[in-house]
């Protein structure tokens, strides 16, 4: 039961002359600012925001916070992205004022605590990485690819190299070859095998003394550990090109395996997935980069180094080989202080059992749907797989299969796995349980899953039917694009 | 294994239901020699309660600005936060959710983006505002390459000197990678000069890059820096204090093409330096070029008015390599944050708040000057911000002793400007108090 009062937009709740702050007259001598600016830099009139009481905001915030799916209110198997539970201990943690309420410019030694646990924090991700060395700078998944792409131009520079070529395979997040060009190179698909691994044969034809880093997804978008990473590593070495791995899949290896042990020279963690940090409904996340010894020296800076003599941690900006910044202050610092806290939560014996039930709940589920969905890439997976909806599509009329399944899974309360991307598989439905799902929960989506793909494709074609909206004009939205609100003429 | 529900008698029965005899059998797939044959050498697990022990403990060697009053800044503040922006944001349909792919079960975080890129808008007098960036740093870089797009100029772009050094290291990193040259025009008076930029900005300039008000906190000459870009064909890119808006003039009504922001201002606390939250907004009809989620209105099948990510074609997951940027995770949490922090703020509060740190600044610096010791390397045309000169040349003892009184007293600028190796950045927000401000300068004059 809601009316629709607190949900207008905001601005047609306001009303001149309400305000939802009563701020102090100033307690020293009020000047005329004019005096002190050049002409014109002053505004006649406050900027035309909305004006509002306290609670309207409150009320407003509350009910659109209600028209969400979350993972603390639904099961929400949105491949590729780990949306696991967010623990609320390590909310409490990072809301303390020692780790939130702190100045990055304050000097080292009133952080010394802060310092030891990103010391901490980057020790921890170099052995569960393999790769001994680590920025923590990077604010984002993509953000540390790019980082480390650049961190490679800047190897090959130094080389007397000019690499020009990043490779990935057609299977690989988008942020991929974003990222390559954004870092100043070129970029080249490779397609998969029918089988979901990198198609040998055909890297073989495009490595050569341009290529300077080859990026995998290990396990892949598709779910799939990659056999043959070390062969393709070592392929990529003997022409003198590197190894990137995207994290994103982490969450399937932990304690199992290490990208640095089969090859990778350089990769990224999402701490917003693998380590839990909240979603946020679109971020923040964190991207740190773990790289081999060799190419340290060429991490963003600074990062946190620990001085034996005075037994003190330190901002090491002292490095002449890096690539300098790539943002400002220190990082995403709350996102990485949820995140040690979550490993520390597990321990060595629980970030592998994090792996395990995370692998177990994925080949459960499609041990569970596999019976009337197809899923093209065999009846093994990692952490997630990708179903198929065409040919239970085509059986049964569906129009969009993988939409109309999506948005029908809305009614029974259920948030949609990511649907069509891969782009190597048609109508992908792309499935990732996470480890904090339990055996009835799975087994209730099963259920549900195959009850949809039995309904009529007239049900599906108009789901959902119990949401407050119903498939948006997406296109009349690209079309005539209408980014913010303006006052009505009368 | 605090998160993990299944107990070993599910477990059996969801192998028997696969097929495979143990766990470890799903991870053939990975070849035994790749596998790790030890545990990992991290330290052991805690319960909650030692964890939580453990965390305090490490907090409490760090000295929080409740334990001290803070005069640092240099784009990360310490203004008052209301406390309906944490009560609101933390709410786990906000918090837990993610990117709004299915819009029927987000309309909640797709109308907040969209009210957030109206406010944004308000505040900046900019056309169309993105959904969010990572942070000031890097929304003045994107910015940057974004008018590169919208210019076809990629030779050569300009920045002022008095833009926060950090961002222009970012823009040096990026820039090393794709070739262009980045102009930095020394701004040694304290603001850029007419002069200085006509001198270096020609029809290979994509655009001029400066910060209002700037790292030293004085308010630029806005209208004249954009005739001289303009005239050349560049655009003009502008880092504001979204603060400063309360009362200076919007951006968007003094010719700035491109507005970026750091927004940690709006709501969020310093955090150490992040996450924070980076503010793009620009022109209509460079959209098509802007980099980021962008949420826009349209109708559902029945005719409702709604919202749904929008111009989705710009972006990684769709044109790949094409994209106008790689950024996927942005920061939607704190622009939920600035959104109610501007919302309750209102045009009051916005403007109440601007006055007060601007008053309390000048009170600062007038007080600091009437002694022989400090003089203001500037002038008196800042915003929160001063810079102050210590006559005895001896920054570090100064800070010293106001460290050992409890008092964060400013940012020594020698580490990014040698030319002020003897000079602090003081910044005066809203919370500090007269007698703060009072008690600062005797510390620094004892």
């Amino acid at each position: 039961m809601r009316n629709t009062q607190a949900t207008k937009l905001i601005f047609e709740l306001s009303q001149p002359g309400r305000s939802g702050v009563c701020i102090a007259e100033s307690d020293v001598p009020n000047q005329d600012p004019a005096e002190w600016f050049p002409t014109g830099a002053l505004s006649a009139t406050p900027p035309p925001l909305p004006e509002l009481t306290e609670p309207d905001v409150v009320r407003h915030f509350t009910n659109l916070s209600t028209l969400n799916m979350s993972v603390d209110t639904h099961y929400y198997p949105l491949g590729s992205c780990t949306m696991k539970y967010n623990p609320k201990r390590n909310e409490r943690i990072a809301a303390f004022d020692g780790l939130a309420q702190i100045h990055p410019y304050q000097p080292e030694d009133t952080v010394q605590g802060m310092l030891q646990l990103l010391y901490g924090l980057q020790n921890m991700l170099a052995e569960i990485s393999g790769l001994p060395v680590v920025s923590l700078q990077p604010a984002a998944g993509a953000h540390g690819e790019l980082a480390a792409l650049m961190l490679a131009a800047a190897y090959f520079r130094e080389q007397g190299e000019n690499r020009t070529i990043v490779l990935a395979p057609d299977s690989a997040h988008g942020t991929n070859p974003a990222s390559a060009r954004m870092a100043g190179f070129d970029f080249v698909t490779i397609p998969s095998c029918s089988d979901g691994r990198v198609d040998i044969e055909k890297l073989k034809e495009q490595l050569n003394d341009q290529t300077a880093v080859f990026m995998i997804t290990n396990p892949s978008t598709l779910g799939l550990f990659d056999d043959q990473v070390r062969e393709i590593s070592d392929l990529v070495h003997e022409c003198g090109g590197l190894i990137y791995l995207d994290g994103a899949n982490m969450n399937a290896i932990l304690g199992i395996t290490r990208p640095g042990d089969f090859g990778a020279d350089m990769m990224h963690f999402n701490p917003h997935k693998t380590f839990s940090g909240p979603h946020g409904g679109g971020g923040p996340g964190a991207g740190p980069i773990c790289v081999t010894a060799e190419l340290g020296a060429y991490l963003p800076k600074p990062i946190v180094g620990f001085d034996d003599s005075s037994q003190t941690y330190f901002l090491d900006n002292n490095r002449p080989k890096s690539i300098g910044r790539v943002r400002s202050f220190f990082g995403n610092v709350g996102v990485l202080v949820r995140a040690y806290s979550y490993i520390l939560s597990h321990g060595p014996i629980g970030l592998k059992r994090i792996a395990e039930n995370a692998v177990l709940n994925a080949n459960y589920l499609l041990s569970q749907v596999s019976g009337f969905l197809d899923v093209p890439l065999g009846n093994r997976c990692m952490h997630e797989f990708v179903a198929s909806a065409e040919s239970v599509g085509k059986q049964n009329g569906f129009h969009q299969p993988a939409m109309d399944i999506a948005k029908r899974l809305l009614d029974y309360g259920y948030h949609p796995p990511t649907v069509y991307f891969p782009l190597t598989v048609h109508e992908a439905m792309m499935m990732e349980p996470t480890e904090t799902e339990s055996k009835q929960t799975l087994d209730e989506f099963a259920k549900t899953l195959e009850t949809i793909v039995q309904e009529s494709p007239e049900v599906l074609a108009m789901a959902p039917h119990s949401t407050i909206i119903s498939r948006p004009d997406e296109v009349q939205a690209a079309r005539k694009p209408i980014m913010k609100w303006t006052p009505k003429q009368d | 294994m605090p998160y993990v529900f299944n107990t070993d008698d599910e477990r059996s029965e969801m192998l028997a239901a696969i097929g495979a005899e143990s766990i470890d059998e799903l991870f053939n797939c990975i070849p035994q020699d790749m596998q790790l044959k030890r545990a990992l050498n991290i330290p052991a697990g805690l319960g909650e309660m030692e964890l939580t022990a453990h965390l305090q403990a490490l907090s409490t060697q760090n000295k929080s600005i409740n334990e001290q009053t803070c005069f640092l800044g240099g784009g990360s503040y310490d203004h008052f936060v209301p406390a309906v922006v944490d009560t609101l944001a933390s709410r786990g349909e906000f918090y837990t959710s993610y990117t709004p792919y299915q819009p029927e079960v987000s309309q909640g975080n797709l109308q907040v983006m969209f009210e957030y890129q109206t406010l944004i808008c308000q505040l900046t007098g900019m056309d169309v505002s993105n959904a969010s960036l990572y942070d000031g740093g890097t929304a003045a870089t994107e910015a940057m390459l974004m008018a590169m797009r919208v210019t076809r100029r990629t030779q050569k772009v300009v920045v002022a000197s008095s833009v926060h050094p950090e961002y222009r290291q970012i823009l040096e990193t990026y820039f090393a990678c794709i070739g262009t040259e980045m102009v930095v025009v020394d701004c040694g008076i304290g603001t850029m000069q007419a002069a200085a930029i006509a001198q270096v900005v020609d029809e290979e300039t994509a655009a001029v890059l400066i910060q209002n008000p700037n790292f030293f906190g004085n308010v630029e000459d806005i209208a004249t820096i954009s005739e001289i870009a303009h005239a050349q064909g560049a655009l003009l890119v502008c880092s504001v204090d979204p603060i400063s808006l309360g009362i200076l003039q919007r951006p968007g009504d003094a010719g700035v093409d491109i507005v970026v922001a750091e927004g940690q201002s709006l709501g969020t606390p310093l955090l150490y330096g992040g996450p924070y939250l980076g503010i793009m907004a620009c022109r209509e009809s460079f959209v098509r070029r802007l980099p980021g989620r962008i949420a826009g209105e349209t109708v559902d099948r029945n005719g409702k008015q709604c919202w749904v990510l929008t111009l989705q074609t710009r972006e990684q997951h769709i044109r790949r390599e094409k994209a106008t940027s790689n950024i996927c995770t942005n920061q939607g949490l704190f622009a939920l944050r600035a959104a109610i922090y501007l919302s309750v703020m209102g045009p009051q509060g916005m403007q109440s708040v601007a006055n007060l740190c601007t008053q309390k600044a000048h009170y600062a610096a007038a007080e600091l000057i009437q002694h022989d010791r400090f003089e203001l390397a500037f002038g008196n045309g800042f915003f929160k911000e001063f810079v102050v000169r210590d006559t005895q040349n001896d920054v570090q003892q100064l800070l010293h002793q106001a460290c050992e009184n409890n008092i964060l007293a400013g940012l020594p600028l020698g580490r990014w400007y040698d030319e002020l190796a003897d000079c602090l950045l003081i910044t005066i927000t809203e919370k500090r108090t007269k007698q703060e401000i009072d008690d600062l300068v005797n510390i620094l004059t004892q």
